[in-house]
């Protein structure tokens, strides 16, 4: 194994990237530039995130993504706010980016999955608030653009696979 | 199978979790100098050491905070475990308290690494922290506080 790959499995060094990630939890709606998460964590920019997505399993700013998402999720589920506001919450600066991104990830427009979780009836209350967030996290282990290349290809490719009988 | 009528015939007089931490002299410092337990038992035989912490509202409950080591587990799996725990993987402990904004002012004030601020929901409010090694603590208002 590489040296920078063992430096990773410090504990010292994994309890300060925690740090960072504990950040981006508690204001996932602020800018997360590597420099600053890096500043938290006390590493340089250029080892930050290499170390960060060995640690956690992924980049860091999939991660915070996967945050914003979560959040906006909850928002659309359990205010009445107006989804330009609830983009603007939660970390973007345009409704067109939100609205893409959230359907690139969850596979429907913040309109569609705040109808369909009206509809649907609620029995959370009993459920403490982070594992009901921990449970609407994405799980997004590819990246969005990869994700989305790949849907692309799906669709191009299903006339066919729907004529083989 | 009817589990109400077994759990009633073994008395409980007592409860010891234990956690891993990283270093016992900095859990120490930090679960008696600023959460405020006190020590129930600490005993040493040679590298091993037997720490427990006890809240004085909770005298039923001992909080073990233990160093993941040989001889109790191998090397490996010590250095697993403490990898783990600065991950911030473990499940999160929960400490109830009467009032999470005054506590968390005072944590605070003592140096406690927040990473959420009291936050209202449910009719509740909560905090997180974090001690020195990275377990995660959940501070919970009790709901009757108020009631």
């Amino acid at each position: 194994m590489d040296t920078p790959a063992s430096t990773s499995h410090d504990p010292d060094l994994l309890r300060r990237l925690l740090r960072a990630k504990d950040r981006m939890d508690a204001a996932s709606h602020e800018a997360w530039p590597v420099e600053r998460l890096a500043g938290v964590s006390h590493v340089s920019a250029a080892h930050f995130a290499r170390a960060f997505k060995d640690a956690f399993g992924v980049p860091p700013h999939r991660y915070l993504l996967t945050r914003r998402i979560e959040r906006a999720t909850a928002l659309l589920r359990d205010t009445d706010q107006p989804i330009l506001d609830i983009a603007l919450q939660t970390g973007w600066n345009s409704l067109g980016t939100f609205g893409r991104t959230f359907r690139d990830i969850t596979g429907e427009t913040p309109r569609q999955l705040r109808a369909r979780q009206r509809a649907a009836t609620h029995a959370l209350e009993q459920v403490p608030g982070c594992y009901l967030s921990a449970a609407a996290r994405p799980d997004l282990t590819i990246a969005v653009s990869e994700k989305r290349r790949r849907e692309a290809g799906d669709t191009l490719g299903a006339p066919n696979t729907e004529q083989d009988p | 199978m009817n589990h109400g009528a077994l759990a009633t015939d073994i008395t409980v007089a007592g409860l010891v979790i234990g956690l891993y931490v990283r270093d016992q002299d900095e859990a120490h410092d930090f679960y008696v100098g600023k959460l405020g337990f006190r020590v129930h038992t600490d005993a040493r035989n040679g590298d091993y050491r037997r720490l427990t912490v006890q809240h004085p509202d909770q005298p039923a409950f001992q909080l073990g905070l233990f160093a993941p080591q040989p001889p109790t587990v191998d090397a490996d799996t010590a250095k697993a475990l403490r990898e783990i725990v600065a991950k911030g993987a473990m499940p999160p402990l929960v400490l109830v308290v009467d009032d999470c904004r005054a506590a968390y002012e005072r944590l605070q004030a003592r140096g406690v690494e927040f990473t959420q601020e009291p936050t209202e929901r449910y009719g509740s409010v909560d905090a997180n922290f974090r001690d020195p090694s990275g377990n995660g603590w959940k501070m919970i208002e009790a709901k009757t506080a108020r009631a």
